[in-house]
């Protein structure tokens, strides 16, 4: 099953997803994703501020049961990734096998595929972490 | 402010109804809590319910029980806040007859959670966490729960093992609880042999999916003794707090602390004058068993990271000092969201009034305390309640 995702409510998030854009205060708080109000300050004063996209996984796991929609990609694994520059961010892991990964492994921000619609056709694309390269 | 008091309690079985709707199962434990009470008016009616409307398509369920309970033109209203809704929606009626604009208030928490597909379900439960940037990379309330687990377990040195002992309490109680779902008694070895379902958290690691409704009738004590409830059938809402943390988990200052149980926990014992010492016994929420550690620790039962310490030494059995889960908690009695919180409340009223099941009877119960959790710790309420 599955239901649609409509364009715009992707549309709206291509900086955060395609380029890990997030946000900076004026007092040099750095959060992803961006919103209007620093949540460790409350700040109104808030500019974007695109993350490196480097950082080391703090926990993951292996999708073996998930949500609809995402029958097709089981298992998967998810991963928390602490970013250099401080804050966690959520995301699949890639092109890594599940049992190499470990507490602390390197990783950098790739762009994937996430997700197809068979009802309207959208492709979602975002942010997954890979092993660094080296 | 004099503190309310529950004077009906009610609840169906905890299972797969496939022959009953949320209406039927709504308006059975709802009639039962009235019954109960001996009453058969009401006026008004709060429902805890997360989501009816991805389940079966239905919304305003205010209007849906009232009505079809026969309630009359009563108002009636539902209360949202995910698998937290249940106690939400007993703290609401709670504070409605506080405040003195309502005599005598129906809680009902419902969920009919198996007409939907498994995954379909998974998808509707994982509503409650961030669409935009959880569910949108496949996250699931399990898997959630699972980075959790591991976390916790590198971080304090747990195994698997370790909180599989939650596991085992709750269906060491569940089995003697005719309401619950799971009626058999496991050992550690039946939840390490079960499968995982997002490593390292397993299918016995998680509570099920399934259908329930359970109710509570609560009004003033000056009512109370108008309408004729003897004494022993009442029971205080000593004292209430709930508190939300950051919708999405990997926002959260401390992974492991569910900082909204510790706030909302301290404003229960505040208004209730008592401290975790006090409590007889807890109705956590263990809809992962890394939720019933991580609860222990925040409502002041076990210091941090020490949680699953007090399950391997048996603390939390019936006769151990802090006795959790006492009919089967979210695991072996079952989870239907959104009604959860009132199955909580309706276990405790059960033991404070000495009515529990042979085998889990917490001798001389006088305060028992649940919590309820929304969310991955996201939307978090206790209450506390106390024998008058
Ligand atoms: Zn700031």
């Amino acid at each position: 099953m599955g239901k649609p995702m409509q364009v715009a409510r992707h549309w709206r998030h291509f900086g955060e997803k395609y380029r890990l854009v997030g946000g900076k205060c004026e007092n040099g708080h750095v959060f992803f994703p961006g919103r209007e109000v620093c949540p460790i300050c409350g700040s109104r004063n808030v500019e974007p501020f695109e993350f490196s996209g480097k950082g080391k996984v703090i926990s993951w796991t292996l999708v073996r049961n998930p949500p609809s929609g995402f029958e097709y990609y089981k298992p998967y694994p998810l991963a928390l990734v602490q970013l250099e520059e401080g804050p966690v961010v959520l995301a699949q892991l890639t092109d890594v096998e599940p049992d190499q990964i470990d507490f602390g492994m390197e990783v950098e921000m790739v762009t994937r595929k996430v997700r197809e619609f068979d009802e309207d056709g959208i492709i979602l694309y975002s942010y997954k972490f890979r092993p660094v390269l080296k | 402010m004099e503190k309310p008091v529950i004077i009906g309690a009610g609840m169906v079985p905890v299972g797969e109804h496939w022959r009953l709707s949320l209406r039927d199962i709504a308006v059975e434990a709802l009639l039962n809590a009235m019954d109960d009470a001996g009453i058969d008016k009401v006026d008004s009616l709060y429902v805890g319910n997360m989501a009816s409307g991805s389940f079966i398509e239905q919304e305003n369920l205010g209007a849906l029980i009232a009505d079809w309970a026969g309630l009359g033109h009563i108002p009636a209203v539902k209360i949202e806040s995910a698998c937290a809704s249940g106690g939400a929606a007993v703290q609401e009626g709670t504070k409605a007859v506080m405040s003195g604009l309502e005599d005598v208030v129906a809680v009902v928490g419902v969920e009919k959670m198996t007409d939907a597909w498994p995954s379909d379900a998974t998808r509707y439960l994982a509503y409650a966490a961030d669409a935009d940037w959880e569910l949108f990379h496949g996250a699931s309330f399990v898997a959630l729960n699972a980075l959790l687990m591991r976390l916790y377990m590198k971080e304090h040195g747990y195994t698997e093992e370790d909180l599989a002992h939650f596991a085992v309490n709750a269906h060491a109680n569940g089995s003697k609880n005719p309401y619950a779902m799971f009626k058999r008694p496991i050992t550690v070895d039946t939840v390490l042999k079960s499968p995982y379902i997002a490593d390292p958290l397993k299918l016995f690691d998680a509570s099920p999916v399934c259908d329930g409704a359970a109710a509570v009738i609560i009004t003033s004590k000056e009512k109370a003794r108008e309408l004729g409830v003897p004494k022993e059938k009442m029971v205080e809402v000593a004292g209430f707090g709930r508190a939300i943390d950051t919708i999405n988990l990997a926002n959260r200052e401390d992974l492991l602390t569910l900082t909204a149980a510790k706030i909302a926990a301290e404003r229960a014992y505040k208004m209730a004058g008592v401290t975790a010492k006090d409590i007889d016994f807890f109705e956590v929420h263990d809809a992962f068993t890394i939720m019933a550690a991580l609860s222990l620790e925040a409502i002041g039962v076990a210091e941090k990271g020490k949680g699953a310490l007090v399950a391997r030494e048996g603390q939390i059995a019936i006769d151990g000092d802090y006795p959790i889960q006492t009919m089967g908690g979210l695991k072996s009695r079952g989870h239907p969201v959104g009604a959860t919180g009132v199955y909580q409340t309706v276990e405790a009223v059960l033991q404070l009034r000495g009515e529990a099941p042979e085998g889990i009877q917490v001798p001389d119960a006088e305060v028992g305390l649940t919590q309820n959790i929304g969310g991955t710790g996201s939307n978090i309420t206790i209450n506390i309640l106390r024998r008058v």
